[in-house]
């Protein structure tokens, strides 16, 4: 009381208490109506966050990091190896050839190809898991409709392979660039194009010094996404392949069924250990791109 | 081009040079959209010749009549259902009052919220069933003598498996938390809300009758896809062994290929259609 009448005048204390109070209570309300969520995220996503460190860094009942060496030794690397490449490889090809799919659709005259060519990129990015393997081993497979039609098992062709899972696993990641490139390719606008065509740039110059540079940030993110996508699928691969192709997410589900050696349990979640860290890093070098990207295309 | 062209360019060159670049552009174009067309389509043509194309006798729609027939079609697709529901209660009852707060009086939570609503993006499927099947098998390990047990043994019902739930409402945290975001941007929740409270509207009443009218096609993309995520996760429900619908598809695979791809052609259309009516919401609403 003697500190509000030395510094203010009278209303303004009563009327600051009065506002302080209203806030504190809905600030509190606020707190309640978020608290079963982040109780919710704490239990179903923390208990098994840490029950996974906790696995990873446990051998035999002592603390030890023998399963994170054995999960980077012999068979556990060659599939995270095996997985890496080939979600590289499907990223990059994939960032390529959805970038020039989605410039061949931005740049037609027609509204009407535009939006199908976006509506059905929505719908086949989802197109993942089972179904879509099924799809390609009915076309491609060794009893496929192409497979005997053409015969292309007499030409040494093999859907169940490194190549095969390339070839699908495009499939829903072409439709993803294009939807996250869409935007950035829409805008390049056309007076940088004009500017540059009357400075007498040649159309590789355009690209070269104008088009790529500010397309790099969007094009890196998509590659980011596309990785990641490709890195996490287990679905697809567990239906065409087996165990053919050795992938990573293949060798944790067979690890957790318990086809491991006793005493080596834990490897599955030191193996899931690398996996997470190996995307964490892909998405730290995400988020920064997009904030990036998003300043010149506005 | 059209802002610029008329004003910075001399008569005759552009026609010329547009032109040029048109007829050349016309060509790389066509060929990317036809090789594209061919790329996308062919596998599924080839599916669905697959499963009606019978070796002996031609012609022949028996896969998809046998679909409804066929044992555990209708418990898996029920039971997956199921599952969509309770998935998208859950996670909509968890995620719609905490972002109202969140707008309304604790903003400073809300970094912490776009956070933990996009781990679930960087946590591969697997890696996630990895943790929770190990934190299911300290049930009969360490928790034995403990109420715990019975919650462990009880979320795991196969007709019900709860665990499933939880585990998808995690999965589906960062898609409905973008449709929501999405949503309540659109729309000014501070002055609806102050102006219902005002009229002496409950809580309860403000959220149902103020806010969930008004939030329709946000709630709707994030059911939908909530919905499509459910329909289609295979990983966590294989790994822990349940069998809803995805599940169901590979393990009658080994039996009869024509029947599983008719399924999966079943599966992807209701995936599809789902989507459809779900992207028509989304260009309904910005053009609103």
């Amino acid at each position: 009381m003697v500190e509000t009448t030395s510094t203010a005048p009278a209303p303004l204390p009563l009327n600051k208490r009065g506002r302080g109070g209203g806030r504190a209570t809905t600030r509190s309300a606020g707190w309640t109506a978020a608290l079963p969520l982040l109780v919710f995220i704490g239990l179903a996503f923390g208990i098994p966050a840490v029950a996974l460190l906790g696995g990873a860094f446990t051998a035999n009942g002592t603390l030890s990091t023998a399963n994170l060496t054995e999960s980077l030794q012999g068979a556990y690397l060659t599939a995270m190896l095996s997985s890496v490449k080939l979600s590289a490889l499907v990223a990059v090809v994939g960032a390529v050839l959805g970038t020039f799919l989605a410039q061949a659709v931005v740049t037609s005259r027609f509204r009407a190809l535009r939006e199908a060519v976006l509506t059905a990129s929505g719908v086949l990015a989802n197109f993942g898991g089972v179904p879509l393997a099924f799809a390609w081993i009915a076309t491609l497979g060794n009893s496929g409709v192409l497979t005997t039609r053409l015969g292309l098992g007499d030409l040494g062709w093999n859907l169940y392979s490194f190549w095969g899972l390339v070839l699908v696993y495009l499939y829903f990641s072409i439709p993803l660039m294009v939807l996250v490139i869409v935007p950035a390719l829409d805008g390049l606008r056309p007076q940088w194009r004009e500017a540059a065509q009357n400075n007498g740039a040649t159309t590789w110059q355009f690209w070269r010094y104008v088009g790529i540079p500010v397309l790099t940030p969007t094009l890196l993110g998509g590659v980011v996404l596309l990785f990641g996508g490709a890195f996490a699928a287990y679905a697809t691969a567990a239906a065409m392949v087996g165990t053919v192709v050795p992938l990573v997410t293949l060798q944790i589900a067979d690890a957790l069924a318990g086809n491991v050696l006793i005493g080596h349990e834990n490897v599955a979640l030191a193996l899931s250990l690398d996996m997470v860290v190996v995307a964490g890093v892909v998405m730290a070098v995400y988020l920064p791109l997009q904030r990036r990207s998003a300043r010149w295309l506005r | 081009m059209a802002a610029l062209t008329p004003a910075a360019l001399p008569d005759v060159e552009p026609p010329a040079r547009s032109g040029g670049r048109g007829r050349r552009g016309g060509i790389w174009r066509g060929v990317v959209l036809v090789v594209a067309a061919l790329y996308f389509v062919t596998p599924l043509l080839a599916s669905f010749v697959f499963t009606v194309n019978d070796p002996m006798t031609g012609f022949t729609l028996d896969a998809y009549g046998e679909i409804f027939t066929a044992e555990g079609f209708a418990q898996s697709l029920l039971l997956s259902l199921g599952l969509a529901v309770a998935t998208i209660v859950l996670v909509l009852v968890l995620t719609l009052p905490a972002m109202l707060a969140v707008r309304l009086s604790a903003p400073r939570l809300r970094p912490v919220l776009e956070v933990l609503c996009t781990l679930p993006l960087v946590v591969p499927p697997i890696t996630f069933v990895a943790g929770i099947s190990t934190v299911l098998r300290w049930g009969p390990d360490y928790l034995a003598a403990t109420p715990f047990y019975q919650t462990i043994i009880s979320i795991q019902n196969p007709a019900f498996p709860v665990v499933l739930v939880i585990a998808y409402a995690v999965l589906a945290l960062p898609f409905v938390y973008r449709a929501l975001d999405a949503g309540l941007g659109a729309m000014d929740v501070r002055t609806l809300v102050e102006a219902a409270r005002n009229c002496g509207a409950s809580w309860p009443v403000v959220l149902l009758r103020v806010i969930v009218p008004n939030l329709k096609s946000g709630l709707a993309s994030a059911s939908f896809l909530t919905l499509a995520l459910v329909l289609g996760e295979y990983t966590i429900a294989r790994l822990l062994g349940f069998q809803p619908f995805s599940v169901w598809i590979v393990t009658i695979s080994g039996a009869n290929a024509p029947l599983s791809v008719a399924v999966s052609i079943f599966s992807l259309l209701l995936t599809w259609l789902l989507l459809l009516v779900l992207s028509t919401a989304g260009t309904r609403r910005s053009r609103s």
